[in-house]
Order: structure tokens, then sequence, then C-alpha cells
């Protein structure tokens, strides 16, 4: 069975945040005006979290990209009360805009706070209006929304295979983020599939998952940085 | 006053001159502060609809801080509701006599409070306008839904407990034609008060008494679940569901006492909330003040025994962090002043218990907030920066909005209705006095019988 999942080693992390950029060109984020960011209100599925340790100048900083974890025992998912948050067959936590009736309380159960809600109906710079990515729906006003392993590339790649009449190979399906990280720190796959990459990873000595102790099974591991 | 309704209400007994007499008398105050609380409804009205044109951004939630002053006054109003049906039903069924004045006034708090908090988590939405997916896409495991059953059944429930002890009072506002003829008469539902009639009404308010305790129990404790289903911290506590259903109760006390108050004083009741009545919900009002403390304590010793850092954070910012200072008035409204207040008997009266009445309401609302906001603003994991809240002038304005409309809706029911019940006081006046000195008899030993034995052994 496939189970798609992610592998981030923090020791090849720049914080360059490409996947950031890519992120939300990808997925129609909506941009907000400084104040609102300021507020909390900025959408930013892919985020990496920064930590700084140490006095100056004896100061060191981690990088950590936090996408939607994707666990095979969400959270979010149980307490929806209308089924707009779902475990997909392939373990890709989706969400159904149109259902959405915007009560946030998968929001507040996610223990990773993945869960980005519109506040406002959204708004793109004029530069941008043009270029939105037509594979993925604009959220509208009131919904949650959040990282989905750009799924709509899944279909894509499958279609693609389907008609050159071949499997779907580990290269034909890859998220935005894990395509453009420049040092090969996001690694996407099958983690059932042992020709996947993230399949040998995950079971790295470094390998580890945010908050493993509440039982939620993410499916994004982390390789721990060896200093 | 019309001359002829004046005639008609002078004819009728002296009770039911003082109980009517709000329904055919209006005083210019009452205008005035019907006028004064429907504009701040208006206002609330509007604040509301520039809410749905332009979305929450409206409001001061942010991520994560994603249930504020809405959750609040959800979790606050439906507490409030306990106030009437389960105290008018736990007295009933433990056959509190001192209950027949205040049950009426009290299950009147219930039915109407609670559509104002049923309200609010719709006004929390997102989309108001998808709300019927609750039931198109009814997901059995989210605590929401389980919310939306537990409390339509109480609404129907509580309804339904407040009209039918109210029948016989309707019959006697038809029979005095003293008000809206067709409109009592239908209400009234044919009942003539015969033997029969009666009977049956009684065995029904028994059944409805029992059968509304567990309801009302259910909706609280599943609005604690709501947030104890959740892993964050301070949250995810077993304590939550006996926890907000004690502090439901304790809040609907003290704002039973509030009205009674007010109600005293506005249509002239003291004959009917009398001062034993406000030393004896004076001491429920302690005894909650205790068992706030108890729950409350448990709470946080628990949490901090445990020490979990990422319960600590949210600890930490209630005791001595950002929210000391709504926590500690919170310990104030809920604890210090009913504790000192209803410890002594001569604060047992209309005055105190206003005073402490007051106090636990504002505290109690309070505790809701403390709940709500400390945990949403921490996080659970470390590296998301903290949120902060800053509620908006939309919301405050719906805040103020949805408690007056509350009152105006009392107030009008006084006008309906009549807020104390005629037929129970009567009721009371003409059996229950036997029935309480035969009761009393029957816990002791027959003295005949003693005497007896006392001569067998001698």
């Amino acid at each position: 069975m496939t189970r798609w999942g992610m592998v981030i080693d923090l020791d090849r992390c720049t914080g360059c945040a490409a996947c950031e950029v890519a992120c939300k060109s990808e997925n129609n984020l909506a941009t907000v005006s400084p104040e609102q960011a300021d507020m909390g209100r900025a959408f930013s599925w892919m985020k990496v979290m920064t930590e700084v340790s140490g006095e100056f100048p004896n100061t060191t900083m981690r990088f950590m990209p936090r996408p939607c974890m994707h666990c095979d025992n969400p959270p979010c998912v149980k307490v929806c009360p209308v089924a707009a948050t779902y475990l997909g067959v392939e373990g890709i936590v989706g969400q159904i805009y149109p259902r959405c009736i915007g009560c946030r309380y998968c929001a507040n159960a996610c223990p990773y706070t993945v869960k980005y809600f519109n506040w406002f109906a959204p708004e793109f710079p004029e530069s941008e209006r043009e270029h939105l990515n037509p594979d993925v729906s604009v959220r509208p006003k009131g919904v949650i929304e959040k990282c989905t392993f750009c799924h709509h590339r899944l279909q894509k790649a499958r279609e693609d295979a389907r008609a050159e009449e071949r499997e779907l190979r580990e290269a034909d399906y890859q998220p935005a983020c894990a395509e453009v990280c420049p040092t090969v720190a996001i690694v996407f796959g099958d983690l059932d599939n042992s020709r996947h990459r993230v399949h040998t990873l995950k079971s790295d000595p470094r390998a580890m998952r945010l908050m493993e102790e509440l039982g939620t099974e993410p499916k994004v591991y982390y390789l721990a940085p060896r200093a | 006053m019309r001359s002829d309704v004046a005639d008609q209400l002078a004819r009728l007994p002296a009770d039911e001159q003082k109980l009517l007499r709000p329904l055919v008398v209006t005083t210019p105050v009452f205008y005035l502060a019907a006028g004064l609380l429907g504009a701040i409804v208006l206002w609330g009205i509007i604040a509301y609809s520039l809410q749905v044109r332009f979305g929450l951004g409206r409001t001061g939630l942010n991520r994560p801080e994603y249930w504020g002053i809405y959750i609040i006054d959800f979790v606050f109003f439906i507490g409030i509701s306990h106030a009437g049906t389960l105290i008018s039903a736990i007295l009933r069924v433990s056959k509190a006599e001192w209950r027949r004045g205040i049950t009426r006034s009290a299950e009147f708090i219930t039915v109407l409070v609670l559509g104002f908090g049923a309200i609010q988590p719709i006004i929390d939405l997102g989309r108001p306008d998808r709300l019927l997916n609750v039931m198109f896409h009814a997901q059995l495991r989210s605590p929401l839904l389980w919310d939306v059953m537990s409390i339509g059944l109480y609404f129907t429930a509580s309804t339904i407990y407040l009209y039918i002890p109210m029948i016989p009072d309707l019959a006697i506002i038809r029979d005095a034609g003293i008000k809206a003829p067709r409109f009592y008469r239908f209400l009234a539902a044919g009942y003539q008060d015969t033997p029969a009639q009666r009977a049956r009404l009684e065995r029904i308010i028994g059944i409805l008494a029992i059968v509304v305790i567990p309801i009302a129990i259910s909706v609280h404790t599943i609005i604690g679940w709501i947030f104890a289903m959740t892993l964050r911290p301070m949250w995810h506590s077993t304590i939550f569901g006996p926890y907000f259903v004690m502090g439901a109760i304790y809040s609907g006390i003290a704002a039973i006492l509030i009205a009674m108050v007010i109600l005293r004083r506005a249509y002239r009741l003291e004959d009917y909330f009398k001062p034993i009545h406000f030393d004896y919900m004076g001491r429920l009002l302690l005894l909650f003040s205790l068992l706030w403390f108890y729950f409350t304590f448990a709470e946080y010793l628990t949490a901090f025994y445990g020490a979990e850092p990422a319960e600590m954070r949210t600890f930490w910012a209630k005791l001595a962090g950002p929210f000391a200072v709504p926590f500690w008035m919170m310990v104030l409204g809920c604890f210090i002043i009913p504790l000192a207040l209803m410890s002594r008997r001569s604060m047992r009266t209309p005055r105190g218990t206003l005073i402490a009445g007051i106090a636990v309401v504002i505290g109690m609302w309070l505790e809701r907030f403390n709940i709500v906001v400390p945990t949403s603003v921490n996080p659970r994991w470390e590296m998301e920066s903290l949120g902060h809240y800053l509620p908006s002038w939309v919301e405050l304005s719906i805040l103020a909005a949805t408690f007056s409309g509350f009152i105006l809706l009392y107030m009008l029911a006084t006008k309906v209705f009549p807020i104390v019940s005629i037929w129970e006081i009567k009721e009371g006046q003409e059996h229950s006095v036997r029935d309480v000195a035969d009761r009393v008899a029957g816990y002791l030993p027959d003295p005949a019988a003693a005497t007896a034995a006392a001569g067998r052994d001698g």
C-alpha cells in the first residue's frame, strides 16, 4: 500500500526558505499585508522554523522546515464535524474547501499548528494574479487550508504514467518544496516502497518524528543534526 | 391599565393579583430599559453583518488564537442555562419545598439563555452559510456534533419542562381574561384543573424533572469535552467534563440570584422571594464556591506536579504571566468574594447575594476566558511563536448585544408569563404544609410504638 511521506535532513537544510516560496506560488497562497502578518494571519503551508541558541557572538541557528505532518492518526480529522478534513487512502490528509464550515476545531486540535484560516477573502498582488496555478483552487474566505503534499501533482503524474502505460516512478510525483530544495534536504516518496529513498531514510538512526509521544504517527520524518 | 382590565384583576385572589400585575402594567422604566437594550442588540447585529460581509478578520482572532470571545460566551451562556432546569429539577425531585417561588424564574433563564449560547459558535463560524453541513455531512466522531445533538435535546427538553408546569397558570390567565384571550386559550391547551388533569400534570412534571437532569449534565460535560478531547496543554484533562458541569451550575445559581433580586425589586415580589430564599440560595452558592476551589485546585495541582514542559508554559502564563490579572480576578470572583460573603448569615440577604452573584458571574466568565485563551496562544510546539489576542470592537459589540438580548428577552417574558408559579404557590399553601409534617413524622419512630416497646422492656 502506498503511504506518501517525507524525510527532511536537518543537517542539509540551510534555511534558504526556497521551499516556502515554492509552496506559496505552487498552491496559490494568498498574500497578506504586513499588519495582518503581524497579527498572525500570514499563510505558510511550509514554514522554516528557526531557533537561535547561545550568547552573541557564539550563536548557532537551527532550521526546521515544517509542512503538514500528514499523520496516520490525525487529531484534526477526528474532530471535524463535517468531514471536511480527511485521511486519504494513500495517507495524505486532505481538505475539502467547499464543505468546510470554518469552525477552526481542526486548527485547535493540530499539535503542530499547521492549519491556516482565511480570515478574509484571499488577495493577490496585481503581478501575481495572472500566474495563479490553475491546478489548485483558490480558497474562499472563512475556510481552513493547509499543506496537501501538492496532491494535485499526484493526479497529474498518475494520468501521465497511465497514458505512457508504465508504473508511477518516484520522480514523477514530488511536491514543490522537495522539487526546489537546493540541498536535497527534503526527500519525498512512498514510505512503504523499498525502491524509494524515503523508505531507507526513515530507518536512519537519526530519524525522528515531531512529538512522536502523542501517537499521531506523522509521515514526515526528520534526520536529526549530527552536532 | 384599561379600567375593565383593572376590574378583572381586582376580582382575582391576592396571589393572582400580585403575580399577574406585571402582565398588564408596564412602567416607563421598563420601556426605557427595553429601548436601551434593544439599541445595543441592533448595534451588535450591525457588527455581525460587517463580520459576515468581510470575514472573521474583523475580529481579533489569528493563528494560533483561533477561538476567542464567541467561544468563551458559548461556554459561559450555556453554563448559565444550567441555572434553571437543573436547579429546579433537582429541587423538585428532592422535594425541597422552598423551591416553589423560584423555579419559574430559573427555568426561564435556562430556555432564553440557551438560545443565546447556542448561536455563539454559529457567529464564530467562518462559513455560517454552510451551517447545515453539520447535518448533510455529519461526522459522529466530532465532539462538536455531540454538542449539536445534546444542546438540541436540552433545548427541547427544557422548553417542554418550562411549558408543562406553566399550563395551570396559563389557564388562570385565560379564565381571568386580562390579556390576549386567544393566545392564552391556545397555550392553556384546554386545561381545566380537574383532579384527573392535575394528577396527570404532576406525573408528567415528575418524569420530566428526572429526565432533564442527565440531559443537562450531558450538555456541559460535552462542552468540556470539546476542549478535553484535543491534545492541547491544559485542555486535555479528564476533569473537564465534571468541572464544566459544576461551573455551569455555579454560574447558574449566581444568575438566578441576580434575577431574583431585580425581579423582587421591580415587581414587588417580597412575599415570594423571601429572606429564607436568599439564605438558602446563598448557602448553595457557598457550597459551590468551595466545590469550585476544589476542582480548580485539583486541576492545577495535577498539571503543576506532573510538570510537563508544554503544560507548564500555559500554567505559568496563567498564574504569573500575561494572564495573571484575569486568573487572579477569577479566583477573587469565584472563590474569595463569594466565600467571604456567603459564609456569613448576615450577608445572605438580597443585597449580599447580589454582590456575590455578580462576582461569581464575572469570575465564571473569566474562568472560561482563562480556559480558552491561554491554551490557544501557547502552542504545544515550542518552536512555534506565541500568539496574542486583543478582541476587536466587533467581538465586544456582539458580546454586549448577547447580554442585552438575553436580558431584553427575559424582561419581555415577564410581561407575557407569570414569573412566579401561581398554582405551585397555592398548592404549597393548601397541601404541602400538611404533607411535610406527615413526611417528617414518617422519618421518626412512631411515638405509640416506642411507648409500647418501653412498657414491654420495663
